[in-house]
């Protein structure tokens, strides 16, 4: 019996010792050279394998960022600037630190302001809505609310809001892996720079209808009215198909925006106190007041050397000088123009200026 | 036993409780909304501005491309706008608006009833007047029919098909249109015939139909064509499918992302054989087609004669109004139809019913999880596995997977969806998929054509 134990063991033993031997013969002689830091680098990783930097996963993103000659291609949205620093310092690249972002819901289309013109039952799928038809309002533009953000976001930072239909974003979750802005049909949501303390100034809506349509869709619709970007006073904000925009890298969170907003459609998030809109309201009043006085008393003094030079000569009416005169005064007025590189439509108004300077004489 | 197609198919109830309702001409509404993409392929551009007028059968737009098609003013007066309107599914399309004054129909267009059988020789005379006719397939894809009747170089024509099973339960306005307008199919048919080189010319019909089987004969009779008869077909959903008819009719199957023509066969509907016959026989363009309005719940079944571009709210009131209990409207069959989002959208010339369901129909069943019991692979007349496509389409990104699986050979009949005992929406994520897999497949070909040239030069 014990003889039997005994040859057990050592016939295993020898034979575990000639498969190793096998094994190690087999792994020099078919090893594979490589690069030891990407291991370095995947470790390095936060290993979310999420794809939000375009990679297959974190170890794709090393084997890559490894063969890259810089680091510029290459950003890791969820460790974010700690570990490209990391990264960089294991590759000997230099890295630009890049603004953290975060995702942002650009519709505030909620259940009460955007009423339902139809009963959607078929299968709950964004994607598969948004194929059959526009969608169950009457915005064409706006969430679909069967949350496939909320099914593609891998660190549950993503939910629907059972009161308005609309997705929230859990700021301290997100990653800015950008998987809820792939995942939505209607490319609601947008990466944005998250702003200094989370502060961030953004337009929550998409709808490209001409305004009495998006408004008639939506109570709370960018109806693409433009008071907006004609109260910044630091060229923020586009308007471009019926839909206005904030630059992040140019807005300076004055909420000016905000204030005269006549739907609501611009938003303002993680400011310390809440805005108090009269006052900005106020407030912007006044410049406009001191602009509008500044710009006449400019061009009544820029009309009067005009208006006697062109007795004389009706052509000199147009001079450079006068249109150089008159761009000074308009800059008063109206900041978005002042660096406008054209000045004929300052010397339009100096000619209008000119004419009701005639009429009052 | 009649023939039918070899490989799956369903058979849901036909319901077609219309059938005994002839076709009548529905009034002319106040305006009429004439959308640019009426059919398959490059929307139309408009030819008239706004505050023009136009007659009955003028031409508004013009083909945008190669498939591309007419489209005809379907009222006489006054345009009054061009832009973009909502449709059936709620998006904007590029529409004409025309307040109606009058009915006065463009010269040169015959409105009466006489039968003219006398056909013209010239088959690129009669080509010529399909396309400016506007026609298109009436089937339900609205293909462009003039292209579809000029085979590419090296392929030959040898059976024409006239599709009369109209397989979608509840549709009778091909039905109505073979007993009332079966001489005029007939002809529409021999002109077709004749444009392919006089092949020859089968009507395929389904069983639940015998007096339109009838009737279609005694016209061939009557008229003596010779190469020309009607072939009962087994009730049998979707044998109206183009490649399901070709098969149930000539006992040839259609590859994989091949034409009808690869086997010799031409299929064209019963609406378009007429359409066919008023643009060559009576100059008369595509400006009407006849809707069938049903549905157990609304109270007057029928078969309308409607001008293209009419509001689909004008038809219902003229009708009496929404049923109270209507849950759902659908254009077309409950099988392939779409339920429609926006009522004030204006019918099209593929428009073929109105069909109002109630809140019992239209129920989903909650899903439950898929027991592998292959009834979907059973019921898919391509061929295909519904459930592996479905586990591939959720997969998501699994496109090389779900081309070798031939997703893009779905015919979105939705057999599988209707076979499918535990209620999973196969058609649905299916649909999805076929759509990214055309996709990628349409880049490669236009990269391999980029690629081409590049080498050319």
């Amino acid at each position: 019996m014990s003889q039997t134990i005994i040859w057990t063991i050592a016939t295993i033993t020898v034979l575990g010792f000639l498969l190793a031997l096998v094994l190690y013969l087999v792994a020099k002689k078919f090893k594979v050279e490589e690069d030891p830091r990407i291991d370095e680098v995947e470790k390095a990783m936060p290993g979310a394998n999420c794809g939000g930097c375009g990679f297959a996963g974190c170890r794709a993103f090393a084997e890559s960022a490894v063969k890259a000659t810089d680091l510029d291609s290459h950003f890791c949205p969820v460790g974010g600037n700690d570990t490209m620093a990391k990264v960089a310092a294991i590759l000997g690249y230099e890295v630009k630190a890049k603004a953290p972002q975060v995702a942002v819901v650009r519709c505030n289309g909620s259940c009460e302001v955007r009423p339902k013109t139809n009963e959607y039952d078929g299968y709950a799928s964004c994607k598969v809505k948004a194929t059959l038809y526009a969608g169950d309002t009457g915005c064409a533009f706006g969430c679909l609310g069967c949350g496939d953000c909320v099914a593609a976001c891998q660190f549950d930072a993503i939910h629907m809001d059972p009161a308005t239909g609309l997705p929230v974003v859990d700021e301290a979750k997100c990653t800015a892996c950008g998987a809820c802005a792939k995942a939505c049909p209607k490319r609601i949501i947008e990466l944005r720079a998250k702003g200094p303390r989370g502060m961030r100034e953004y337009v929550s809506c998409i709808n490209q209808d001409k305004g009495p349509a998006a408004r008639k869709a939506c109570a709370n619709a960018c109806i693409g009215c433009g008071i907006c970007v004609k109260t910044c006073t630091h060229e923020a904000i586009v308007l471009e198909n019926n839909v206005a925009y904030i630059d992040p890298a140019k807005c300076k969170l004055c909420r000016e925006c905000e204030a005269v907003c006549p739907t609501g459609a611009i938003h303002g998030v993680n400011f310390p106190k809440p805005l108090d809109k009269e006052a900005v309201k106020e407030r912007i009043a006044e410049r406009k007041k001191k602009a509008a006085e500044a710009a006449k008393a400019a061009a009544e003094a820029a009309a009067g050397a005009v208006s006697s030079a062109s007795l004389r000569d009706p052509v000199r009416a147009n001079a450079p000088e006068a249109a150089t005169n008159a761009v000074s005064s308009a800059s008063l007025r109206d900041p978005i123009r002042a660096n406008a590189p054209e000045t004929a439509p300052a010397a339009a108004n100096v000619d209008k200026n000119v004419d009701k300077k005639k009429e009052e004489a | 036993m009649a023939r039918t197609f070899s490989i799956g198919g369903v058979h849901p109830h036909d319901s077609k409780i219309s059938r005994e309702c002839r076709i009548e001409p529905l009034p002319i509404p106040p305006t009429v909304y004439l959308g640019v993409a009426q059919h398959i392929g490059a929307p139309a551009k408009p030819l008239v501005a706004v505050g023009d007028k136009v007659k009955v059968g003028q031409p508004i737009a013009e083909p945008g491309g190669f498939v591309s098609a007419f489209v005809h003013s379907s009222v006489s007066g006054t345009v009054k706008s061009i832009g973009p309107r909502k449709d059936l599914a709620g998006k904007d399309q590029l529409t004409i608006e025309i307040a109606v004054e009058g009915d006065d129909w463009l010269e040169g267009i015959d409105t009466s009833d006489t039968l003219v059988t006398e056909i013209p020789a010239d088959s690129k005379a009669i080509l010529d007047k399909i396309r400016l006719g506007g026609v298109v397939g009436l089937g339900g894809a609205t293909f462009p029919t003039h292209v579809k009747l000029s085979p590419p170089p090296g392929s030959k024509c040898e059976c024409l098909i006239i599709n009369g099973c109209e397989c979608e339960p509840y549709l009778t306005s091909d039905f109505r249109t073979l007993l009332e307008k079966g001489e005029q199919v007939v002809v529409g048919a021999a002109i077709l015939q004749q444009v392919l080189g006089h092949v020859r010319c089968v009507f395929g019909i389904e069983v639940n139909k015998p007096e339109a089987i009838a009737h279609i004969r005694e016209v061939i009779a009557k008229l003596g064509y010779k190469d020309m008869e009607v072939l009962p077909l087994r009730k049998r959903y979707p044998q109206g499918g183009e490649k399901q008819l070709i098969d149930a009719v000539m006992h040839r199957q259609v590859g994989s992302g091949a034409l009808p023509i690869s086997v010799g066969a031409v299929v064209q509907n019963v609406a378009t054989a007429l359409a066919v016959y008023d643009a060559v026989q009576k100059n008369k363009p595509v400006i009407d087609n006849s809707v069938t309005v049903t549905g157990e719940c609304f109270p007057k079944q029928a078969n309308l004669l409607v001008r293209v571009g009419t509001p689909l709210s004008f038809i219902i009131d003229h009708l009496g109004g929404m049923p109270a209990d209507a849950a759902k409207v659908i254009s077309g069959g409950p099988m392939m139809g779409r339920a429609i989002a926006n009522l004030d959208a204006a019918t099209l010339k593929g428009t073929s019913a109105l069909l109002f369901l109630t809140e019992k129909q239209t129920r989903r069943a909650p899903e439950s999880a898929c027991i592998r019991c292959g009834k979907c692979a059973d019921a898919c007349p391509m061929g295909l596995e519904p459930f592996l496509l479905n586990r591939l389409a959720k997969a998501g990104g699994r496109l090389e997977d779900l081309e070798a699986n031939a997703v893009q050979d779905c015919i979105e009949c939705g057999c599988c969806l209707y076979s499918c005992p535990a209620r999973i929406p196969l058609l649905d994520n299916i649909r999805l998929a076929k759509g990214e897999v055309l996709g990628a497949i349409r880049a490669r070909a236009a990269a391999a054509k980029a690629a081409a040239e590049a080498a050319k030069k």
